[in-house]
């Protein structure tokens, strides 16, 4: 007769042993293999005599307590995932904002070397004008994206509405700061760039096929592409710190 | 009837700390019961409570309902407590007697049915709760915690290899380990009191 492992009487005593009415039948006949299931019942019966200190049932709101102040806060989770890089380019924008208009408005010390009064606006317009490319790009491919949906039926454009709407406080960043340089031409531009967003953003998310045929005549008629792909290459292309957008009649940053 | 844990979990991560609030009440007595008796010390037990809720409430955005909530947040506490009693163990401290609850120990004992088997009945010393606390800190980090979970919470091997993050056979063989080094250090002791 084969005797039961110590592992199928584990098993058994646990109640997860394949077969269980086997070796509960062969307990019953062997008196070795009982007596040693016997001396492991006793042995875990007196394990489970190892006492817990109670707790009361308002244990948990007295856990809640201790750990409210300790908790960080979330707002991260009160944003579904787009949203969130969204607010972290917005986040990236400002800070360079920020370094951009602090560089630019900061009263200069007296007496600073030349050469260095005239590489700072160059560094800070540098630093601006990456930021807006990269913008730019962003906007443009949501703009093309809508303009060359294909669609019989409504089109479902929530996708391009979310991003639409996390560029739209960029926009407005970057539209300040050019009017506050003085850079009107880059300024208009983001004017009617942040009028199609906000319009796009405030769209029903299933857009009726009508309507994205408007939209696109829109794009095509206000001609808002293009203005941006000339403005995106022309300050991804500019070196000077008193160089030209290119817009008739140039304009600087 | 009561929302159950996920409803409560969608809410919390959308920032709404009152769902969290409602999960931390329905689950900080369990996760206690658990920590206790991993680490064996009242002190240790309450640590591993906060932390495991703190860590729970940090990682929220990452549970994924593949598992129940309740599961994930014991497999965060068996996590700590695991930390925990590593630690001591590699600082070469020894986990603390259930001294402080050896009266319970008694209570229960003599709460046994008079038909049941004598050994219980000779637990009737305190010094058995000793003797079983050391045993227990005996076993290794990874045997402690598949004994814990699945004698003393009853989950099954599949539950415990969940929480445990490995293979059930795993899961097994560290349940029979642990009851194989309980039952050489504690069979004297029933075996005398019979």
């Amino acid at each position: 007769m084969n005797h039961l492992s110590e592992e199928q009487l584990i098993l058994h005593y646990y109640g997860e042993e394949p077969d269980a009415p086997g070796a509960e039948m062969h307990l019953d006949e062997c008196a070795a293999c009982r007596e040693l299931y016997g001396s492991l019942q006793r042995v875990l019966n007196v394990v489970d005599t190892l006492p817990v200190p109670e707790r009361s049932p308002g244990y948990g709101a007295e856990v809640w307590r201790r750990i409210e102040h300790r908790l960080p806060a979330r707002r991260w989770f009160r944003l579904p995932a787009p949203w969130r890089w969204a607010a972290a380019a917005l986040a990236l924008a400002s800070l360079l904002l920020v370094a951009f208009l602090a560089g630019r408005f900061y009263p200069q010390p007296r007496g600073s070397g030349a050469m260095a009064s005239a590489a700072d606006p160059q560094l800070r317009e540098g630093v601006l004008l990456v930021a807006v490319g990269d913008y730019l790009e962003r906007s443009q491919t949501v703009l093309i994206e809508l303009a060359n949906a294909s669609s019989d039926g409504p089109l479902d454009i929530s996708s391009e509405q979310q991003r639409a709407a996390g560029l739209i406080t960029e926009n407005r960043l970057y539209r300040q700061t050019a009017a506050h340089t003085g850079d009107a031409a880059m300024a208009g531009v983001l004017e009617e760039l942040e009028r199609v967003l906000v319009d796009i953003a405030h769209e029903p998310s299933s857009m009726p096929a009508a309507d994205v045929e408007n939209l696109r005549d829109r794009l095509r008629g206000e001609g808002i592409l293009f203005q941006i792909r000339v403005l995106g290459a022309n300050v991804k292309n500019r070196k000077e710190p008193a160089g030209l957008v290119g817009q008739p009649g140039g304009h600087k940053l | 009837m009561e929302p159950s844990d996920g409803t409560y979990v969608a809410r919390a991560r959308t920032g709404d700390s009152d769902a969290f609030r409602l999960l931390v009440e329905r689950h900080s007595r369990s996760i206690f019961r658990l920590a206790y008796r991993m680490t064996g010390n009242e002190q240790d037990a309450e640590d591993v409570v906060q932390e495991s809720l703190l860590r729970a409430f940090k990682q929220l955005g990452g549970f994924d309902h593949r598992a129940s909530f309740g599961t994930w947040l014991y497999r965060i506490a068996t996590n700590c407590s695991l930390d925990l009693v590593r630690a001591r163990k590699r600082r070469g401290e020894n986990l603390a007697p259930a001294s402080d609850a050896r009266g319970e120990t008694e209570d229960a004992v003599l709460a046994l049915p008079a038909s049941g088997p004598t050994p219980e009945r000779a637990a009737l010393s305190g010094e058995v709760a000793e003797h079983v606390s050391a045993a227990m800190n005996e076993l290794s980090a990874t045997e402690r915690t598949a004994f814990v979970l699945r004698h003393f919470e009853g989950m099954r091997m599949e539950e415990v290899s969940r929480v445990l993050d490995c293979q059930p056979g795993a899961a097994k063989h560290s349940v029979f380990r642990a009851v194989q080094k309980l039952r050489r250090a504690l069979e004297p002791l029933v075996s005398a009191a019979r």
